[in-house]
């Protein structure tokens, strides 16, 4: 079988920006959409008095987003090209889906933010981008839409370009990209537009199946957090143990000299096992089972490493939240669940420095509280070390959530910045 | 980043949503106490009980699994589903239907298009309750479905087993919140993100064994609704309907009240992908005459406790 890369999109817009119909235009283009679903759907469309196919209907499961015609959360779409096969997070794009926004882009390859090309960069714009940028989407394509509506003009979409371009030289985009396109009629969507010679570049699904995201991963710094312990307790393996776990980041090889934390002991990696037999080496991203050659007790929540290269160890950290509770809110003194890799302990909230408007991008001081689809700058102290690094050198060991011990519900999502001082 | 010279650390989209779903599983057990995996004999469910095999390995399945009997399987899924329990020594358990009807705990339903389907509900939550299942592993796929394409990875379930698709857990990067209190537990699906065409390309890779009645079979069968529903003691026919015999497979594989196949000379698996990239009509739109009934009747079902 040939083979596939697998790359996690995230869309943020409103249906304004003619958000829905792009995606059901590169669905469609690529043929992902089936014909039962668009047969279900143009019945949909036409029971709710539209007089056109609401493709909007297809990414909106929940009765209630059908109801109100609104997306109320995250939709997960799939589509394939012969080169990956990519995993889309649709997020609807307003103010009050912040923290849907947050949750698309965690785990997004490259973020999708749409323009429409009458209005240009609006607020919405900014606070995409800045999301994205916060949460170190490595790729961020800015679709300028609705190009037929301004008569294809360069000129339009140049200026919008030019002041986006300013803008993001204030936030920390590695990767910008940005494409004419008109997803009603499908100019550069899927296939290339006939009507603007002026645009050289490739097509927006070219773009998303060519951007090189295999070196986006941290490849350098070997993190594995220990998620279970392997005892198989039976004749054939009788003295076996090992540690189960998915390798966060950097590779890790037999023979590799390694640190187990908190303990500080250090041992050699025996081998690295999986079911389907023993690995020469191990990059990010594979789930496996890694024996040592030392008897050391290791438990789940413990991080392996190498000795000369090893994460931040601490109680004291310095860290961005996106909070997303309605019924709790986040103020100084306030205890949490949380959970960084496997490994979970308590935390308070020591300080809440300020938070961000998410309109102008601006910071608040004097900020009491932190209330649904706010973020901010906080404090925490842990009851027990965290093993992280900052999040912009790994996504993986450089997250967390906190989670109400009253209710058990995630309130609150985590990216370090550092030590706190 | 620095990568070595002639080293590629790519990793195929198999083998990164085999990693995935391995990381999920793991992370599942690790935080729950009494977990059990769905196991129909369907080839989701097959796929689910490999991977939860590889997250052990080389240690024994840490948790039994169940399969909710609706009393009208086909005979080649039973005789699949007893095979693999006994290759892999693990533990299963059989939720009945018939046995809920026959205490009186559900109803039948009768008529022409009456389907168990939904009777597996209550011996479901009453198998969870009765075990005190705090984890349950489904084989639901995102892709299947607009009300699963919502569902979170880990989906928490209230003391009355309910789904409620506006209050749900954000879930962000690979960290999962398996918190609960007694009573409620935690649906797992550790398959989201595959698609029905990765399911096949990772059986033809893995070599699968699979129920036979998903490759092509000669079979007695009449047309319902535009499927071919297979002849049996479980469905009522119209005198309209006519049977006749027919090469046919199965998409989806459930109740045989509800599952209807569809012509097919697919034999193999390599067959079967050139089938599924051909085709125009979704898996459950082959196959499944129960999600008919409404544009919502997975939702509804799934709020009910439904998997």
């Amino acid at each position: 079988m040939e083979h596939m890369e697998l790359v996690r999109l995230a869309t943020t817009g409103s249906v304004d920006d003619g958000k829905s119909t792009l995606i059901g235009r590169m669905l469609f283009d690529t043929k992902q959409i089936f014909q039962d679903q668009l047969e279900a759907i143009e019945e949909a469309s036409r029971r709710r008095g539209t007089d056109y196919i609401d493709l909007a209907l297809l990414t909106d499961g929940l009765r209630a987003e059908r109801e109100q015609g609104i997306t109320i959360d995250v939709a997960y779409r799939y589509f394939a090209t012969p080169k990956r096969k990519f995993i889309l997070a649709d997020t609807p794009g307003h103010v009050e889906y912040t923290r849907n926004m947050v949750t698309g882009a965690s785990t997004a390859d490259i973020a999708l933010v749409l323009v429409d090309a009458r209005l240009g960069i609006l607020e919405q714009t900014r606070r995409h981008a800045f999301i994205a940028s916060l949460l170190r989407v490595p790729h961020l394509v800015l679709c300028v839409n609705k190009m037929d509506l301004v008569d294809y003009d360069q000129k339009v979409y140049d200026e919008i370009t030019d002041e986006f371009r300013s803008f993001a030289a204030r936030l920390d985009i590695p990767d910008l990209r940005f494409v004419p396109v008109s997803a009603l009629v499908g100019d550069n969507v899927v296939n290339g537009s006939d009507n603007m010679d002026w645009y050289s570049g490739s097509p927006l699904l070219e773009i998303l199946e060519n951007i090189h995201v295999a070196s986006d991963r941290n490849l350098v710094d070997a993190r594995f957090p220990v998620q279970y312990v392997i005892r198989p307790h039976t004749m054939e393996h009788q003295d076996y143990r090992g540690y189960a776990g998915q390798i966060a980041s950097g590779v890790f090889r037999p023979g590799d000299e390694i640190m187990v934390l908190p303990s500080g002991f250090t041992s050699t990696i025996a081998s690295i096992d999986t079911f389907d037999g023993s690995l020469d080496e191990a990059p990010a991203g594979l789930s496996v089972v890694i024996r040592l050659q030392d008897n050391i007790d290791i438990s789940r929540g413990d991080m392996i490493c190498r000795p000369h290269n090893q994460p931040q160890v601490g109680q004291d950290i310095d860290a961005i939240i996106t909070w997303m509770s309605e019924s709790v809110k986040l103020r100084p003194g306030a205890k949490f669940a949380i959970k960084h890799t496997t490994r979970s302990a308590r935390a308070m909230v020591k300080d809440l420095q300020y938070r961000f408007d998410v309109e102008t991008l601006h910071r608040i001081d004097d900020t009491a509280e932190l209330t649904m689809n706010e973020i901010g700058r906080v404090t925490l102290r842990t009851t027990a070390p965290l093993f992280f690094d900052e999040y912009r050198k790994n996504r993986q060991t450089g997250s967390f959530i906190l989670i109400d011990e009253a209710t058990n519900n995630t309130v609150g999502a985590g990216i370090i910045g550092g030590a706190a001082l | 980043m620095a990568t070595l010279a002639g080293v590629s650390y790519q990793i195929s989209h198999l083998d990164a949503l085999e990693a995935e779903s391995i990381h999920i599983i793991r992370e599942a057990v690790a935080e729950t106490e009494r977990p059990v995996l769905l196991f129909s004999g369907g080839k989701d469910s097959a796929l689910l009980l490999r991977l939860a095999v590889k997250a052990f390995y080389p240690a024994r399945l840490p948790f039994p699994v169940m399969h909710v009997d609706t009393g009208h399987n086909f005979p080649e899924v039973l005789a699949f589903r007893d095979k693999i329990v006994e290759e892999l020594g693990v533990d299963l358990i059989v939720a009945s239907v018939q046995e809920a009807i026959d205490q009186g705990r559900v109803t039948e339903q009768t008529g022409i298009n009456a389907s168990r389907n939904r009777l597996q509900i209550e011996p479901l939550l009453a198998a969870i309750e009765h075990h005190r299942f705090d984890m349950v592993f489904g084989g639901a796929r995102r892709d299947e479905e607009k009300a699963r394409a919502k569902e979170r990875i880990f989906s928490f379930r209230d003391d009355f087993s309910q789904w409620d698709p506006k209050n749900q857990r954000p879930e962000l990067w690979s960290l999962y919140n398996a918190k609960h209190n007694r009573g409620e537990h935690i649906r797992a699906f550790p398959i989201s993100n595959w698609t029905e065409m990765d399911v096949w390309q990772y059986i033809g890779k893995e070599s699968l064994d699979l129920p036979s009645v998903y490759f092509t079979h000669r079979r007695m069968v009449f047309e319902r609704d535009g499927l071919l529903m297979a002849d049996s003691d479980y469905i009522m026919r119209r005198d309209t309907e006519e049977v006749f015999e027919a090469d046919v497979r199965f998409r989806t594989v459930g109740d045989m009240s509800c599952t209807g196949a569809f012509a097919s000379t697919a034999s193999t698996v390599d067959e079967i992908i050139v089938e599924v990239s051909t085709t125009r009509i979704t898996e459950r739109g082959a196959s499944r005459a129960d999600d008919r009934t409404s544009e919502a009747a997975m939702e509804d079902r799934k709020k009910e406790g439904y998997f």
